[in-house]
């Protein structure tokens, strides 16, 4: 991964600003030691690292905003950092930048059940936030796989999905405001407690910005009250094709299932080797499908579900009968990529396509995993073109990483020929970077970039992701 | 005499726009015209209309999925989708009996421009959440595209919600990308009668904190002057579980008082009326909008009551107060601003002669920073400042 050449003058710096920093920020909010800076060397995505110039764990939005401050005065790279979940190596410092950390805000600052709203400080877990509500019977419904540790930051900064997005939305459908601190230290709040934003919609722009137009201190999310009860419903099928038609069928017929999740036959084969749910063996591919509700709607939709699917002659139906078995459905298909890694190194990709153009991709798919000599496992959010390929490789091969990026960059190419785009829920981050001119013509970046140019003219924030290196240079140089 | 250009494809919008910033010669962007009243009052000597960018470009059902161009009719988008059992989920306002104007014909391109939607807002999200993708020509007569047809997508910047509601500020808008819902097959209206505004929004708000799926909530005037005021809590689905929710429903608001289920007809008239703003649209005063935390609703009318004679109506659960005041001096702007900066949210003035929306700011000032943020993206959008000038008063 190429990543811009540091700056030597702010290298030359590095005892001036960690003085300056340690002014604001004391004891160990400031972290300097070669040693401890290992531990935020990468995020999720360990392919690739580099420990930064030092890591800054503020507790307060002001402390953020003069941290930003010296950085901006100073022209010194910032790489914003949630819990460091980014399977896009969103937070993957250079060797210039500071890591500007919300690990230690994580406060609650209110809870407004009447007006359904919690306001948090953003280094708050995705799952602590729904735990705080539980008791009230409320819930956050974006739900990453990676819930229980990565950070509302994070989230705001990738505009995180989920498996209930189908029915919830993503983070951004999620969010009604945020206090944000720009790059020159100016703190902003942008929406609140209301649902309309007021002039442009700065909350959507700065949703998904991948931490490169400011850093979120707080944020105000939408809490929504738990249905009364859910349900999954396994189906297998004799053919990746019929499977996808049964999708498209159960969507015409005016039922949207809370999830709705597709596993092709090795991601089958592995899911019920490590969880043991029942998954059946004998089938091509399989959904689980679930849905909400009181009993009776939920025996309604699943009977329409099941009618449906009956015109696919599904080998397999499995209804759920007791709350241990849906909670072994979901954990078959929640620890698809451990249980992957177990077997295998793997890169996780995160394509999106039109749903009906699944059979095609998944065959093209296999034509490319015959080219390449790498294995890959299937599992996709069949109700939103979500695609999560998991390619196996084996990290202590030469050439073998190398080898299934290129694999993994086919797949996302195919993904944005047949009308989707390179990342439905992780983000651009380095990963997906040098992929962007297959999506976007010149003009499209220049009117994104042209968006950070007001944010932070220096390009200081969140250097080299989002955009292809080539693509920024003329600002990078003009900044410098 | 100034000039109307209508082009009909996307390649003579660009150059159309192109030639404006070269003669310096600002445009105004127009679609239907059935909500040209809102915003700011436009000076530019020509217009630039999507009327002639008309069709559907792609519709798949299975993938809840339209793609169409933004000059397309509403009611053309209205009747496809309706051949498929599905709608746009949103349920966008309309706003021609309040502006007066019957004979115009909302475009799909006006709704996302002006950011519309209605009483659905509350459960299905706004027409900025079901927007997954738009190309535009902006101000340099680029063609940009942004987002796609999929959606789930996180691909770069979020340009999509930033072109939703900038009034053709930023881009003229040319072909559009939307999430679908299928059309319930049955709704039903709960009506508490004769609450007063306060209790009224803590019912509203006892039924969205509910699991009944709540996809409307409202608080408006009887029928006839001193009639009892309607509080309105709507359920759509399959029928048993429209009828099993409202039944619940019921159950539940027992506290407040006794209420009524209004069957599918009457449920569909009533919020279109809540939709349209039809308690208001008979008058000639000055309508506002306030968007506020929901709980406050309440407040903020209450808290006017000595300053402006306003007539008010709650959409949103409490969070949508729609304001008639007299359409003179500054249309109570001054005092409903004190409210919005005491209890936050922000107002905008939807319905008001030209010359009162020439003297009052239409929308919330925004605060310094957020003010410079808002000029550098419109000038890195269109830096002649040619599209739509003072539209959204800056």
């Amino acid at each position: 991964m190429q990543m811009p050449e540091p700056k030597a003058s702010v290298l030359a710096s590095r005892d001036a600003l960690i003085a300056r920093l340690r002014s604001v920020v004391a004891g160990e909010g400031v972290i300097a030691s070669p040693q401890e800076l290992l531990a935020y060397e990468c995020d999720a995505l360990t392919a690739y690292r580099q420990p930064p110039l030092a890591v800054v764990l503020p507790e307060t939005t002001e402390e953020v905003s003069q941290v930003l401050r010296i950085c901006h005065d100073m022209g010194v790279p910032v790489v914003p950092r949630g819990s460091g979940t980014s399977l896009a190596g969103g937070a993957l410092p250079t060797a210039d930048s500071v890591i500007v950390g919300v690990s230690r805000m994580t406060r609650t600052l209110d809870i407004d059940y009447a007006d359904r709203t919690i306001r948090v400080q953003t280094g708050i877990t995705n799952l602590s936030v729904t735990k705080t509500v539980e008791s009230e019977g409320f819930f956050y419904a974006p739900d990453p796989s990676s819930q229980l540790a990565c950070a509302i930051a994070g989230n705001i900064a990738m505009n995180s999905g989920g498996a209930h997005c189908l029915k919830y939305g993503v983070t951004t459908n999620n969010l009604l405001g945020v206090r944000m601190v720009l790059m020159n230290g100016d703190v902003i709040d942008i929406g609140g407690g209301h649902l309309e934003p007021s002039g442009y919609d700065l909350l959507g722009l700065i949703c998904g910005s991948e931490g490169q137009l400011g850093i979120c201190t707080e944020a105000t999310l939408r809490i929504l009250r738990a249905p009364e009860g859910a349900r999954p419903i396994l189906m297998g099928f004799d053919s990746n094709e019929i499977a996808g038609a049964c999708v498209a069928d159960i969507i015409r017929a005016g039922v949207i299932p809370v999830a709705l999740e597709f596993m092709d036959k090795p991601a089958i084969k592995v899911c019920e080797a490590h969880a043991g749910a029942g998954y059946p063996l004998d089938v091509e591919a399989m959904l689980i499908i679930e849905v909400e509700g009181s009993e009776t709607e939920i025996r309604d939709q699943l009977e329409k579900i099941k009618a449906i699917a009956a015109n696919h002659n599904p080998s397999t139906i499995r209804e759920s009968a007791s709350a241990e078995e849906s909670a072994l459905i979901w954990l078959g298909r929640k620890s698809a990529f451990g249980a992957m890694g177990r077997i295998a190194d793997y890169l996780c990709m995160d394509g999106t396509i039109p749903t009906g153009e699944l059979p095609f991709v998944l065959q093209r798919m296999g034509e490319m995993s015959a080219e390449y000599g790498l294995d890959v496992a299937n599992i996709f959010h069949a109700g939103d073109g979500n695609l999560h390929p998991l390619i196996l490789f084996d990290a202590n091969k030469p050439g073998d990483l190398e080898k299934a990026e290129e694999f993994g960059g086919d797949i996302l190419k195919l993904c944005v020929e047949v009308g989707g785009c390179l990342t439905g829920e992780h983000g651009v981050g380095v990963e997906k970077r040098d992929l962007m001119d297959h999506q976007f013509d010149p003009v499209d970046l220049e009117q994104q970039m042209a968006v950070k140019d007001v944010f932070d003219p220096r390009w200081l924030l969140n250097p080299a992701k989002v955009f292809p290196l080539s693509a920024s240079a003329r600002r990078l140089e003009a900044a410098a | 005499m100034s000039a109307f250009h209508t082009p009909s494809d996307e390649r003579s919008v660009s150059e159309a726009v192109r030639a404006a910033k070269a003669a310096g010669l600002p445009l105004e962007i127009s679609g239907g015209t059935s909500r040209a009243g809102l915003g700011c009052p436009v000076q530019a000597e020509a217009t630039l209309s999507t009327r002639g960018l008309d069709g559907i470009e792609l519709y798949e059902p299975g993938a809840l999925c339209l793609v169409v161009k933004a000059g397309t009719p509403l009611k053309t988008v209205e009747e496809v989708l309706g051949a498929e059992n599905q709608r746009l989920p949103f349920e966008p306002m309309d706003h021609r009996a309040l502006f007066g104007a019957p004979d115009a014909e909302p475009t799909i391109g006006g709704i996302v421009a002006c950011g519309v939607s209605g009483p659905r807002r509350i459960q299905a999200g706004a027409c900025r959440d079901s927007l997954i993708g738009v190309r535009f020509v902006n101000g340099s007569g680029e063609v940009v595209k942004n987002g796609g047809r999929v959606m789930k997508n996180v691909t770069g910047y979020d340009l999509v919600k930033l072109m939703c509601g900038s009034y053709g500020t930023l881009g003229v808008l040319t072909e559009l990308s939307f999430k679908l819902v299928p059309q319930p097959e049955d709704e039903a209206t709960i009506c508490v009668a004769g609450l007063g505004d306060a209790t009224a929004v803590e019912a509203l708000s006892a039924a969205l904190a509910s699991p009944f799926d709540v996809s409307g909530a409202a608080h408006v005037p009887g029928d006839a002057d001193g009639d009892s005021t309607r509080t309105l809590i709507r359920v759509e689905g399959f029928a048993a579980s429209v009828a099993y929710r409202a039944d619940r429903l019921r159950e539940l608001l027992g506290a407040f008082g006794e209420s009524a289920i209004m069957g599918a007809d009457d449920s569909r008239a009533i919020w279109r009326a809540v939709r349209d703003c039809e308690f208001f649209c008979a008058s000639d005063r000055a309508v506002w909008r306030i968007s506020v935390r929901p709980s406050h609703g309440p407040e903020v009318v209450a808290s006017l009551k000595d300053a402006v004679d306003a007539a008010a109506y709650y959409d949103w659960g409490g969070g949508l107060v729609w304001l008639a005041v007299a359409d003179e001096g500054d249309a109570g702007a001054a005092a409903i601003r004190a409210a919005t900066a005491r209890f936050g949210g922000h107002a905008t003035l939807v319905r008001a002669a030209s010359a009162t929306r020439l003297r009052v700011d239409v929308f919330e000032p925004e605060p310094a920073a957020i003010a410079g943020l808002t000029r550098g993206i419109k000038s890195s959008f269109d830096p002649a400042g040619i599209l739509n000038p003072g539209r959204m008063g800056h």
